[in-house]
């Protein structure tokens, strides 16, 4: 599949395409965005950690609807079951790398603008637990004894996905009730910021999607390399001596 | 009706088989005994009365969840000998009756042994309930609900794995910190009487609501699970 002459020139371009971007919102975010008043140039970490905490929460859903594509396919269609469960690995790998580049990326800016590198506020809460049940999820692809590890997987995906909501309603009406420091405040972007704000979240997107089309490939790969070995098992057991 | 005789059928199957050995419970039990006493050590709550009772909710839980869990794997190991499993699985009752009878007998046991914990704790951590006691009440049977419902089916997932015992916290705990928070926020409210009845209301009314969402998917999904290959 991915040995098409078009998807790779479409990847190809992809890849260009995403540079480009991030090139311009590097500039925007470190030349070009005003400086902050407060916090000055240490505010700009800001650009990759909104970028990275808006698509973290994105990715989890692609891994939804593929677990319940699998889910769907899984008797009717089999090899379409296949396709979807690598888009869910590969949505469910990426997500926890940009909810941990975002968990990263925000110690990082707490601990010189407010002298703490963590606080249990609702944000900060949330996107733990959002990054915790992804790493769940791709640990019980790795205990799942073989040929479960689909289903599974999927089930536990459909789990988290609900959870998600849940956890966001109820950690915020825990820190309505019992207000802890809030790291990134809550005022509203100057518009002059908005620039830096918007390159920096396509070109992350662009790369997210460029790398869960990688991962993607490479696990239709591995699956299409795991058949071709059953099918060679199966037919030297059929084999008769001559 | 029919279903409902499935699933009273499995419970009793599961009570009978517990009543005769006894393992999960006395173990819970005394897990449980044990986990008070190290928080005890641990958090000291004679020296900070204050302290201990706007702790103890949390430590309430926190001992349940752990002492539920080492039940939890067992209750399925039940279904593994003597090729019960797959007996279970080609028969024509629906898989969620199965599953429904065993968390309603998971319930029970670790009802019971809340029952017992409940005097153990107040005695050890000198608590007063400040707020309404009755609420707690509806607040324990709820919050155990959520960890068992959960619990039983995640621990349905390790049926076949390698690391069974491993695999049922990491894949139970991220999930149920939503309802871990909601029923440690409303015992404690109940305990510290420092929550207006209004948010305890919520958090219990929250709480209930992740008890009917997590029923509805765990019967809905049990038969995919059962039937994985």
């Amino acid at each position: 599949m991915a040995r098409s002459p078009i998807l790779r020139v479409i990847a190809w371009l992809w890849l260009a395409a995403s540079v480009v971007v991030l090139v311009i919102g590097f500039r925007q975010a470190i030349f070009l965005a005003p400086t902050e008043a407060t916090m000055g140039n240490l505010q700009r970490i800001f650009y990759y950690h909104l970028a990275h905490a808006i698509l973290s929460l994105v990715f989890p859903y692609v891994n939804l609807a593929a677990s319940l594509a699998f889910l769907y396919w899984r008797r009717r269609d089999p090899l379409k079951a296949l396709s979807a469960d690598a888009l869910a690995v590969a949505s469910a790998e990426v997500t926890v790398l940009y909810a941990g580049i975002c968990l990263a990326s925000g110690m990082l800016w707490g601990k010189p603008a407010w002298g703490i590198w963590w606080a249990w506020d609702a944000r900060l809460t949330t996107e733990l637990i959002l990054w915790l049940l992804y790493v769940s999820y791709l640990l019980l692809r790795r205990f799942s004894p073989t040929g479960q590890v689909g289903v599974l997987s999927a089930v536990l995906a459909v789990f988290a996905g609900i959870d998600v909501p849940i956890v966001f309603m109820s950690i915020r009406w825990w820190r309505t009730q019992h207000p802890a420091p809030v790291f990134g405040g809550d005022g509203s972007i100057d518009p002059a910021m908005l620039p830096a704000v918007f390159w920096n979240l396509g070109g992350w997107a662009m790369w997210g999607i460029l790398i869960i089309g990688l991962r993607f490939a490479l696990e239709r790969r591995r699956q299409l390399a795991e058949q071709d070995a059953a099918l060679l098992a199966i037919e030297a057991s059929l084999e008769t001596p001559q | 009706m029919r279903y409902a005789r499935y699933v009273l059928d499995h419970l009793l199957k599961d009570l009978r088989l517990e009543w005769r050995s006894r393992d999960s419970i006395n173990g819970m039990l005394f897990f449980v005994l044990l986990v008070v006493v190290v928080f005890s050590i641990a958090f000291d709550p004679a020296g900070y009365p204050t302290v201990t009772r706007q702790i103890s909710g949390g430590i309430l839980w926190v001992g349940l969840l752990f002492a539920s869990m080492t039940a939890l794997n067992q209750s399925w190991t039940r279904e593994q000998r003597n090729q019960v499993l797959e007996a279970q699985r080609m028969a024509p009752s629906p898989a969620s009756a199965l599953f429904l009878g065993k968390v309603l007998a998971n319930m029970i046991f670790v009802l019971a042994v809340e029952a017992v914990l409940a005097p153990i704790f107040v005695v050890f951590f000198n608590l007063q309930v400040l707020g309404n006691a009755w609420l707690l009440a509806l607040i324990l049977p709820l919050g155990t609900w959520a960890l068992v419902i959960n619990g039983t089916f995640f621990a349905a997932f390790g049926l076949r794995a390698r690391n069974r015992e491993l695999l049922l916290p990491l894949i139970f705990l991220p999930l149920s910190i939503p309802a871990v928070l909601m029923m440690v926020q409303a015992t404690t409210g109940v305990l510290t009487g420092d929550l207006d009845p209004i948010q305890i209301r919520s958090w219990i009314t929250m709480l209930a609501g992740f008890d009917i969402i997590y029923t509805t998917a765990g019967i809905l999904f049990f038969d995919t699970i059962l039937n994985a290959e």
